[in-house]
């Protein structure tokens, strides 16, 4: 899928790999790329969802696994930029910094449905935990999801969702 | 006088958290799909349908509806006759521990230096009142943080009066937009000192019903239909849903200040009641 080609209130249904990071994994990342040393994951191109699941119950691929909200990330545009992302999936608004960067090196930020962790858990097909095991619910995992939903907040070109439903 | 033991307490403290996190209320079900009828926007729709949804599979699964599983906040009102054969506060503690670890909730409690997880979602922040009676209540909200971070204190001058609380309440909704997973639940803190104006904010949001006093119910529906128009709608992305409701609490307050809390709760509003 070229995410490139995404509008701006385009809702999708992504078939693919996520991986999960919030705010102890970004700390952590920022930290490793200060040091000049090596990353856990190759980040280029990948998209990244801000969430920290419940642990997972026998006989399940997942706990529930909603996400979390992405303006807490909002100061990690930077690194976002460094590691090569091509997609960021939260929930709510985030800075005007972030959207102009989205614009900048063609990201998209996408948003899904707060609070619907058990249903949005059903669209995951396994769930591995690649680093950052010690921070247990703030681990990196490698999710494999199918037709998991997705709306382009912030298109590549920097369009805002928010921009367009903002208070009349 | 009768006594309530400890097993009693852990019990019943596991039970209303395992059935909070995992069913959706009946009252909370039904703003959803009352605002599913009302709703203007197709995305807004849309997210009101998956919260349906969620709550079914929630159900049907024995899942959480939503990862963050929260931090317990209790309040616990003891019966003058009431007597409780152990510390309440340890025997709350290990409901906590036992339903966080039997029905696979999130962990969400860290250590405020060190951000070191506790490991078992404990502690809980509890809050007693003595009544009369010798029943045990406990109110218990599981909450989470996006919704909690939402929240908000002011001490206003006297002269801003109640034009000025519509404004900081209204304000404080505005700003968190689609963060805190609206439609919300708006709990109000007005008047009292600083602590107590939070907790009322707090304690607002175990409420179901329009407040008993006239003048401040007008006061809730008048914050409700404003709220709403602003726009913000559910998750953010427009919509002429944005608030299922707004309780207010009062007390009366100092001549020199004009307390005022909002305390922001998600569209799942998650709360449990336990008599024992």
């Amino acid at each position: 899928m070229d995410l490139k080609k995404l509008k701006a209130g385009d809702v999708i249904k992504y078939t693919g790999v996520l991986y999960t990071a919030r705010d102890a994994a970004h700390m952590r990342l920022k930290k490793l790329l200060e040091e000049g040393k090596e990353l856990p994951v190759d980040f280029k191109g990948q998209i990244v969802y801000y969430a920290g699941p419940t642990p997972t119950p026998p006989g399940r691929a997942v706990g529930s696994i909603g996400p979390t909200t992405s303006s807490r990330m909002d100061s990690f545009m930077d690194l976002t930029v460094s590691l090569g992302l091509a997609g960021m999936v939260g929930k709510g608004p985030r800075s005007e910094n972030v959207r102009k960067a989205c614009g900048k090196y063609g990201i998209v930020y996408f948003v899904t449905t707060g609070g619907a962790g058990a249903l949005l858990s059903t669209r995951v097909e396994s769930s591995e935990v690649v680093a950052f095991q010690d921070l247990g619910c703030e681990a990196i995992r490698k999710l494999k999801v199918r037709d998991f939903p997705l709306i382009v907040a912030f298109d590549a070109s920097g369009a805002s969702i928010f921009e367009r439903n903002k208070t009349k | 006088m009768k006594e309530i033991g400890k097993e009693e307490i852990i019990n019943a403290v596991e039970n209303a958290l395992g059935t909070a996190c995992t069913k959706l209320s009946p009252y909370a079900l039904g703003k959803i799909t009352g605002a599913l009828k009302t709703e203007e926007s197709a995305l807004g729709k849309a997210v009101l349908k998956d919260l349906v949804e969620n709550a079914e599979v929630a159900e049907r699964e024995s899942v959480p509806l939503c990862q963050d599983t929260g931090m317990v906040t209790v309040f616990a009102r003891v019966g003058r006759d009431a007597r409780l054969m152990c510390d309440l506060g340890d025997a709350v503690n290990e409901g906590v521990r036992s339903a966080y670890a039997k029905f696979y909730f999130r962990k969400s409690i860290a250590d405020v230096i060190t951000r070191k997880n506790t490991e078992d979602n404990t502690p809980a922040v509890m809050h007693v009142e003595f009544t009369d009676g010798d029943d045990l209540k406990l109110s218990l909200i599981p909450k989470g943080a996006g919704c909690e971070n939402m929240s908000k204190l002011a001490l206003l001058n006297p002269a801003e009066g109640i034009e000025g609380v519509k404004k900081f309440v209204i304000n404080a909704v505005m700003e968190a937009g689609g963060r805190p997973c609206p439609p919300v639940y708006v709990g109000v803190g007005l008047g009292g000192n600083f602590e107590s104006c939070a907790l009322m904010a707090k304690k607002a949001l175990l409420r179901e019903k329009r407040s008993a006093d006239a003048a401040v119910a007008a006061l809730e529906t008048e914050l409700l239909t404003e709220i709403n128009a602003l726009g913000i709608g559910p998750m953010g992305l427009g919509g002429n849903n944005t608030c299922f409701d707004v309780f207010v609490e009062t007390a009366p307050c100092h001549i020199a200040s004009l307390p005022v809390a909002v305390c922001v709760q998600c569209h799942s509003n998650r709360h449990a009641e336990v008599v024992l």
